[in-house]
């Protein structure tokens, strides 16, 4: 579904991203990991086209998308949650959804997706009319989801869903991706939470200073001792 | 009813101060409304106002057009030529430094000045108007003219809030102004909003430039610069890209300046808008609706 090929991302003159490639593939969890500043954030970036590729492909469903503007990537189906949620504060739960949709005309549908949105998310839908700058953290990360949703993605990004919640809120996240995938979205989330981020994927990609280094099934990577070591903490 | 004479003095500056503050709320909508989506100070704006005031001079002299309709001629030019602005002189500049842009701004603004001066000289114009209407309410003098620019006014911060808190491009603007690169997420074409705010704001500043011909009746090249600057410190005053900001700022600075002619400083008119500017710089840099923004983890 979305294959990148020997991708490189550079800030100015810093070489973010060395030339990855990864793929997902359609109906998978494929997750991304690693520490802090490996360019997990840059490669979804990219992908979504607010940064742009130096060198290298990014194709979804058979379409070279690394060239196209990013207002031009949500209507082929690629929505992103962004790092650190980023809802629109000065506007109410509602008009977050609401643009959300905003490139879609079909307004029966989208009235159906607010719905199914409310229903996923109960407690969005109590605080319709509230800013949704006065949410809580774990509601933000609901609202930027359904935000995301709204557009019908094919495929969601998800960046670092889990930062700054508390883990019984992490526990409901993570199982509400697990809930879409299983809806028929094809999922890539980042994640620095690795053992969780794997223990729900299909596949794993381990990346590290803009290189991947290691990467397979989730299962198997979850057991790999280097990844033990390096990011679930040492073996236990 | 006898009002006393003390009282009717009161309300009659009060009308001319909400007149006049009108005007300056209209220029200052424009000044937030770009500096909420660029962060950019556009003192060109004025002189867009200016410009809005000159093509309603033509629009009545040289092709005989009532009142409105030279009002709204002159609005859908001014939108037209704050979208060709910002397309040539400020679009390139985005990604620099922002002294960049300012500096621009201001080139334009001495552009703007001296293309209407080469073009119809540095002489005022008589900007063409029928003799007002005057109605006496208990004793206060109320001119159609001052009804003219209130009601218009209204009206059109009534439709640009519509347009901002109701339609479409109005919550796109809004998502722009607060994160660039999440609005382009949401499949938002943010230039298309960026024009889009610059065409509503020099509409505005157009409008309140025909409004000012109609009052004062006089038009010149070089009147948007004390214009420009007042509706600015009306911007700050009321809190920098805050719509209802501009709207308070420019209010309280029309009362402010007709206030202090009133009690018989008519020479410091000009110079209050300034020292208001440098008391909100010192006491409240954010403005009256300013506060300190705070990020939630």
């Amino acid at each position: 579904m979305l294959k990148i090929e020997n991708l490189h991302v550079y800030y100015g003159a810093i070489h973010a991203i060395k030339g990855i490639s990864l793929e997902v593939e359609e109906g998978q969890i494929v997750t991304l990991i690693g520490a802090n500043g490996a360019g997990k954030t840059t490669i979804l970036r990219t992908i979504s086209g607010l940064n742009k590729a130096k060198e290298g492909k990014i194709t979804f469903l058979g379409k070279d998308i690394h060239t196209v503007p990013a207002q031009n990537i949500v209507p082929l189906g690629v929505s992103q949650v962004p790092e650190g949620r980023r809802v629109f504060a000065n506007l109410s739960v509602l008009d977050n959804l609401t643009l959300g949709a905003y490139l879609r005309k079909d307004k029966d549908g989208i009235k159906k997706d607010m719905d199914m949105v409310f229903e996923r998310f109960p407690r969005l839908l109590e605080r319709k009319h509230q800013l949704s700058g006065t949410l809580s953290g774990g509601e933000q990360q609901m609202l930027a989801m359904g935000r995301a949703l709204m557009s019908r993605p094919k495929l969601l990004l998800l960046d670092e869903p889990s930062m700054g919640l508390a883990p019984l809120l992490v526990q409901e996240i993570f199982s509400i991706i697990k809930d879409l995938n299983k809806a028929g979205t094809t999922i890539l989330l980042v994640e620095q939470n690795a053992h969780m981020a794997l223990s729900i994927a299909n596949v794993g990609y381990v990346l590290e200073t803009g290189n991947i280094v290691l990467s397979g099934d989730a299962k198997e990577l979850a057991k790999s001792d280097d990844i033990s070591a390096a990011y679930l903490g040492g073996n236990h | 009813m006898d009002l006393s004479a003390k009282t009717i003095e009161f309300l009659q500056q009060l009308i001319n101060g909400i007149s006049l503050g009108s005007v300056y709320a209209l220029v200052a909508l424009g000044y937030t409304m770009v500096y909420g989506i660029i962060k950019l100070i556009n003192f060109a704006h004025g002189d867009v106002f200016m410009l809005g005031a000159v093509f309603g001079y033509f629009a009545i002299t040289m092709f005989g057009l009532s009142f409105y309709p030279a009002l709204i001629v002159s609005m859908v030019i001014c939108a037209a030529l704050g979208v060709v602005m910002e397309r040539i002189a400020y679009k390139p500049l985005r990604n620099s430094h922002r002294v960049a842009s300012l500096m621009t701004a201001v080139g334009l603004s001495l552009f703007f000045q001296n293309f209407t001066v080469y073009r119809i000289g540095a002489q005022p114009k008589a900007f063409p108007r029928s003799a007002p209407v005057n109605w006496n309410v208990f004793g206060v003098n109320i001119s159609s003219r001052q009804v003219l620019i209130l009601a218009t006014a209204v009206v059109l911060m009534i439709a640009l809030h519509f347009i901002v808190q109701k339609t479409k491009m109005g919550k796109a603007m809004r998502a722009v102004s607060f994160d660039r690169d999440a609005a382009m997420l949401m499949g938002i074409n943010v230039n298309n909003t960026i024009s889009f705010t610059f065409a509503i704001g020099s509409a505005l500043a157009g409008a309140a430039g025909v409004l000012v011909g109609q009052y004062y009746g006089v038009v010149n090249p070089l009147m948007g610069t004390l214009y420009g600057l007042k509706a600015f410190v009306a911007a700050v005053l009321g809190g920098i890209g805050i719509l209802p900001g501009a709207m308070l700022g420019g209010l309280f600075l029309g009362l402010a300046e007709t206030g202090v002619s009133a009690i018989g400083y008519s020479t410091f008119r000009d110079a209050v808008a300034f020292a208001i500017l440098i008391i909100i710089l010192i006491f409240k840099p954010a403005g009256i609706l300013g506060k300190n923004t705070r990020e939630k983890v």
